[in-house]
């Protein structure tokens, strides 16, 4: 690597950078740009739920009340309460506390693992009910339907449609959980970082900030996708 | 950067610090596949993109070949379609979108900027290997059997009827997409942030300007396209029911989805060689692009409304009257900013100090061909003339003008403006003025009789066309000059390496051009700058009336001038 | 190879053609103006502002408002114009009348259904009079296709799932292409045929008449349209191919199947071959027929057997091939006119095998609608 250019070896400071205000200001546009191409990916899907919700309001709605709400709102809590634990570790790293920033990037990620566990069983309860797309569904779902659309007298329920709404509930958290793992293996490498003094994220803030972006992120989605799936009204 | 600065046209780097060349810094294996250098990671992805254009001209080769006979020559049906799949996948998705961005955005930006390197050069090489890997899963799949889809991969046909190798290309496809997002998301902030002291927007060079207007697009544009060809392999591995109207999903859903990135997508391809064409026109005219600002903010007009048109691929998909008719009068209004370019590109040769080395060339073929691949994009986005046109091979020699005529013309011209900064090495420029004139009779030799093809109505993707022989003559012409074009692609490959081989070593500045990457060393250093440049001239600094003056003296007094590590006939001291 | 001509324009054939060639020319002659403009100036200045030639050069110019502000406004107002002309047309093309005639299309992987309003139906052709607007309503039995016919300027997607439309008049008596234009797998280029124009009148005795429009035909003549009309002459010919065997002088002759077995083939087995061919797979030939039971009548089953039995013997009998079918337009009256060429005599080489043969890509994915009455 040529070094023919010295600026003093500032510890934390890459070389493509002349100073830290610039290292930390790329930071920030890039992954506000990331951000930006994640809400494209995730938009994507919002939108083909939301043409075949108003498509299908009544398929969806009696595929949706197998979801459980309780568990649902659990979990929304438990985000919740880790954007918090975030923003507090954000702050240490500003202060440069590095115990405590340590301590809530830990709690972040035992939220997050209570959140994975808790999606774990949900799935469980859905596959046991046979409530998840291929090529079998429209056979073996129906069970989970089929007296619960007689006893409200509905009209009985398009299994195509409902399929469909597994499909995007198991695609889209789905996805959501994929991003809440990595943001997992995120914060543990930055714990890792902090544990080490990484030069990193010792001499500046904006890393750990950055990573706290993401995680609001992940946050963001989850609040989006809750009231979607499970707090879903009676259509008209 | 003063245009007086005497110390252009030394054939060997300053003295006063010896840095090696980023090509002599490290001759390991490792030093390349592992390297954060940006000029190094552009001459990975040069390689890498020169390797999938040679194989989906190869494609494009059967198909011409196959297409000289009404009930084919050599191929079946069934072959066929996976050629013209094969051939529509690999350029687009391996090549053009990825091409000027990825070699000259790459290599050029931080040098135009003044910077160091791109802001997250690690990311940059982990792009070049999901571009890697996307790519052999690609070839991969082409291997196994290929797809018989077209590039566009149109539902239910994808997801549920063809026996295709669909899955494993949309894999590659969809890694390859990631490699697009990271180096818009490198781009948007290396030129937001790392320009060197002085280096104001509106100093910039408008290759800069069109690559951020380019990244924008890969940034907002290639997650809808990722996310919906991952449902489509859902749909086929999973069944489920998305696209496929059997199980209660819409195929015009697919469409919409699609061409939401795709229309987009061939603005990607098109604004980086718009930049490249300001660059040369500016330098090879000696003078400032007329209209800076306006050709400037034409790129951006063109990214934002770019997002707004797709649904004229969809006239005739069933969707509704008034959406078409939203999307055309759209249509109509991009249109105009890439008028604006042209009309201020021409302009700028106006009094202008021109000097016609091969890069130029290629440049003003751009303007003639572009004009005509534009214009005929009226025909289309106009609905009641699409109604006959779409889906025919009106549709293909369009936008193989602006894809071929515009985008690969541009990379051409890159190629051979840049050649001698990136390898240090001047190639035998009457070589590439000749090459310029075979790709320029040999393209439209090839695409212009598919106008009349298509008017008169033989649709695209079509093996045989026995039940209309009329149509024989025209794609007969339209092989024969394929050859043409074909020899044009391949001479470069030639030519340009044995200037690796033989070439004379190129000075910092051989073109006597403009910008920062000129300040540097043929090639650049590691760290492209010794010092880091402060910026005080305006971009494209020229002084067109003095040069003129100065011509004219010089006839008076030297009739012939040699200049060493020079082109012929160019720069002047 | 022939090269008879270098047409340059489809023939105007239905009501919209008129309009839209001439918003077509205009945008032509808009191309060829501004192509012009920019090509003469550039080449123009290229040559004028060479580098050493003695042209002026003081007070370069760099920005022009007024310039820029021009060559804005102009496209801008040239493209909303042609745009409204553009629209106009289409909105007319959306825009069927009342009183048109209703057909009925299915698409399907890899022919055209037709269904006239009075039970009449063809396959890959559409009879059409003139003179009187005719609206398609067409739907798809499998994937993406599209009914597409050049002469008349109109083109739409055959969705599955939903119903589409498109409506023409026709103007002009004759024999036009029809393809389908969305491509739509291994036979998409073949998916195609014709459309017979013919005036009022003889459409009506055409239609009145169950599709036939000659006066009473012997059995085999009948058979013969009707191996040409439903389409078995695509892939039988006057010799065996990678695709089908040759049928000439199949009557009596004893068959080999694809399980040994073998047998003489008479009446029955004729009829059995055409309805359901996989109940006995003549050996050596894979699943490339098509299932024609529900598509034929008992009544055409014997035209055809009657046809078979006679097939090839003269010129007149030998079926109509498919690649010699030509587009200039023919008779008004539509009469599927058997040609005399044979279908091998477009090949210069008569040794040549069907360079092309067309396997059906397998079995169709799972999940996907089967084709009428087909045997996996």
């Amino acid at each position: 690597m040529d070094h023919g250019h010295e600026h003093g070896h500032v510890p934390g400071l890459n070389h493509q950078y002349e100073d830290m205000a610039q290292q930390s200001d790329t930071y920030i546009v890039g992954m506000w740009s990331f951000l930006a191409s994640e809400v494209m990916f995730f938009g994507a899907l919002f939108f083909i739920y939301t043409l075949y919700r108003w498509n299908y309001q009544h398929d969806f709605y009696v595929a949706h009340e197998h979801l459980d709400v309780r568990l649902g709102a659990i979990n929304t809590t438990v985000l919740l309460f880790s954007s918090f634990t975030m923003v507090m570790a954000v702050q240490s790293a500003q202060l440069k506390e590095r115990i405590r920033v340590m301590g809530y990037l830990a709690v972040t990620v035992v939220c997050a693992c209570i959140f994975l566990t808790i999606k774990y069983f949900e799935y469980k309860s859905k596959f046991e009910d046979h409530l998840y797309p291929g090529l079998s569904f429209a056979d073996d779902a129906v069970k989970a339907f089929g007296n619960h659309a007689l006893e409200n007298g509905h009209v009985a329920v398009n299994m195509n449609h409902a399929q469909m709404f597994y499909g995007l509930y198991f695609g889209m958290t789905g996805l959501h959980g994929l991003h809440v793992l990595v943001g997992i293996g995120i914060l543990l490498s930055l714990i890792r970082l902090w544990y080490n003094r990484a030069n990193t994220v010792i001499h500046d803030y904006v890393p750990t900030e950055m990573v706290g972006l993401y995680w609001h992120f992940v946050d963001l989605v989850w609040i989006f996708l809750f009231p979607l799936f499970y707090l879903m009204p009676l259509p008209h | 950067m003063s245009s007086t600065d005497t110390t252009l046209g030394e054939l060997h780097p300053q003295p006063h610090r010896e840095a090696p060349s980023y090509l002599d810094d490290g001759h390991t294996i490792a030093s390349w596949l592992l390297t954060g250098d940006h000029k190094r990671i552009a001459m990975l992805y040069l390689i890498s993109v020169t390797f999938f254009f040679f194989i989906g001209s190869v494609a494009a080769g059967l198909i011409r070949f196959e297409l000289t006979s009404p009930a084919g020559v050599v191929l079946e049906s069934e072959t066929y379609n996976k050629i013209f799949s094969a051939h529509g996948v690999t350029m687009v998705f391996l090549f053009l979108v990825v091409a000027i961005p990825a070699v000259f955005g790459n290599f050029f930006i931080p040098l135009m900027i003044g910077a160091r390197d791109l802001a997250f050069p690690r990311l940059n090489l982990a792009s070049w290997y999901m571009f890697m890997t996307g790519g052999l899963c690609i070839l991969i799949g082409y291997i196994a059997g290929g797809v018989d889809t077209g590039w566009t991969f149109y539902t239910p046909y994808s997801s549920l009827y063809s026996n295709t190798q669909v899955t494993l290309v949309l894999v590659g496809v969809f890694v390859s997409g990631f490699s697009s997002i990271t180096t818009g998301v490198n781009f948007v902030a290396t030129i937001h942030k790392m320009r060197a002291p002085g280096m104001t927007w509106f100093r910039l060079p408008l290759f800069v300007w069109s690559m951020y207007a380019t990244s924008l697009l890969l940034i907002l544009g290639t997650p809808v396209v990722a996310i919906t060809l991952l449902l489509v392999i859902f749909e086929r591995l999973f069944k489920l029911p998305i696209f496929s109207p059997e199980l209660g999903g819409d195929p015009v859903l697919f469409q919409h989805l699609f061409w939401f990135y795709s229309h987009p997508a061939v603005y990607i391809m098109i604004l980086p060689a718009f930049g490249v064409v300001s660059e040369l026109i500016a330098n090879f005219s000696r003078k400032r692009i007329f209209g800076y600002h306006f050709v400037a903010f034409s790129s951006i007009a063109i990214a934002g409304l770019g997002f707004l048109v797709w649904g004229h691929h969809m006239f005739v998909s069933s969707q509704s009257m008034y959406e078409s008719v939203v999307f055309s009068l759209i249509s109509f209004l991009v249109a105009v900013p890439s008028a604006i370019k042209i009309f201020n590109w021409t302009t700028t040769m106006y009094k202008g100090n021109i000097v016609l080395h091969s890069p130029m060339l290629y440049a003003i073929s751009f303007l003639g061909i572009f004009t005509v691949g534009g214009l005929t994009g009226l025909f289309l986005g106009s609905i009641g003339t699409d109604v006959h046109l779409t889906a025919t091979y009106f549709v293909v020699a369009h936008f193989h003008y602006v894809m071929v005529g515009g985008t690969m013309l541009g990379f051409l011209g890159a190629l051979h403006y840049w050649w001698p900064k990136m390898t240090g090495r001047l190639y035998n420029d009457t070589m590439g003025k000749i090459n310029a004139i075979i790709v320029f009779i040999g393209f439209n030799l090839t695409f212009f009789p598919q106008f009349i093809l298509g008017w008169m109505g033989m649709p695209r993707r079509y093996h045989y066309y026995y039940f209309a022989p009329e149509f024989q003559a025209y794609h007969v012409m339209s092989s024969m000059g394929a050859s043409v074009l074909g020899l044009g692609f391949i001479l470069p490959a030639f030519y340009l390496t044995m200037s690796l081989i033989n070439g004379k070593k190129a000075s910092s500045n051989p073109w006597d051009a403009h910008g920062l990457e000129w300040q540097t060393t043929s090639p650049p250093p590691t760290s492209n700058f010794l010092e880091t440049p402060i910026v005080m001239d305006e971009v494209y600094d020229f002084d067109p009336v003095s040069e003129h003056e100065q011509d004219m003296k010089d006839q008076a007094e030297h009739p012939s001038d040699e200049d060493q590590g020079h082109m012929p006939g160019g720069g002047h001291h | 190879m022939q090269f008879t001509n270098f047409p340059l324009s489809p023939p105007p054939a239905s009501n919209f053609a008129p309009e839209y060639d001439a918003i077509f020319y205009v945008l032509v002659a808009l191309t060829v103006f501004f192509s012009a403009v920019v090509g003469i100036a550039v080449i123009f200045f290229a040559v004028r502002y060479q580098k050493g030639t003695k042209a002026d050069r003081s007070r370069p110019m760099y920005e022009n408002l007024f310039l820029e502000l021009t060559w804005t406004i102009v496209p801008l107002v040239l493209g909303i114009v042609m745009f409204y002309f553009g629209t106009s047309l289409y909105v007319k093309m959306r825009t069927p009348p009342k009183n048109a005639t209703e057909i009925f299309v299915i698409g399907k992987q890899w022919m055209w259904h037709i269904q006239h309003g009075n039970g009449v139906r063809e396959n890959n052709t559409l009879h059409v009079p003139v003179g009187r607007p005719v609206k398609l309503t067409m739907i798809s039995q499998d994937v993406l296709h599209a009914f597409y016919i050049p002469a008349f300027r109109v083109q739409e997607h055959v969705v599955p799932g939903r119903y589409t439309q498109l409506w023409f008049t026709a103007t002009q008596a004759g024999e036009y292409h029809l393809f389908c234009n969305m491509y739509c797998g291994t036979q998409h280029s073949e998916m195609g045929g014709k459309v017979v124009a013919m005036p009022p009148a003889e459409f009506a005795a055409w239609l009145a008449n169950e599709g036939q429009s000659a006066s009473p035909l012997s059995m085999d003549q009948m058979g013969a349209k009707i191996f040409n009309k439903v389409g078995c002459n695509n892939c039988h010919g006057a010799e065996d191919t990678l695709r089908a065997p040759s049928l000439y002088g199949i009557y009596g002759k004893r068959r080999v199947f694809a399980d040994g077995t073998s047998q003489i083939a008479d009446d029955e087995y004729l009829r059995s071959s055409i309805l359901r061919p996989y109940d006995h797979l003549t050996a050596g030939y894979g699943e490339t027929m098509p299932v024609y039971e529900g598509q034929l009548s008992e009544e055409d089953v014997l035209n055809l057997v009657s046809y078979m039995k006679v097939m090839g013997t003269t010129a007149a009998n030998q079926p109509t091939s498919i690649v010699n079918r030509h587009s200039a337009p023919t008779t008004a009256s539509g009469t599927n006119e058997a040609t005399s060429l044979a279908v091998n005599a477009v090949q210069a080489d008569a040794t040549d095998p069907d360079a092309t043969p067309t396997r059906r890509t397998g079995s169709p994915a799972v999940g996907a609608v089967a084709a009428e009455g087909r045997n996996r």
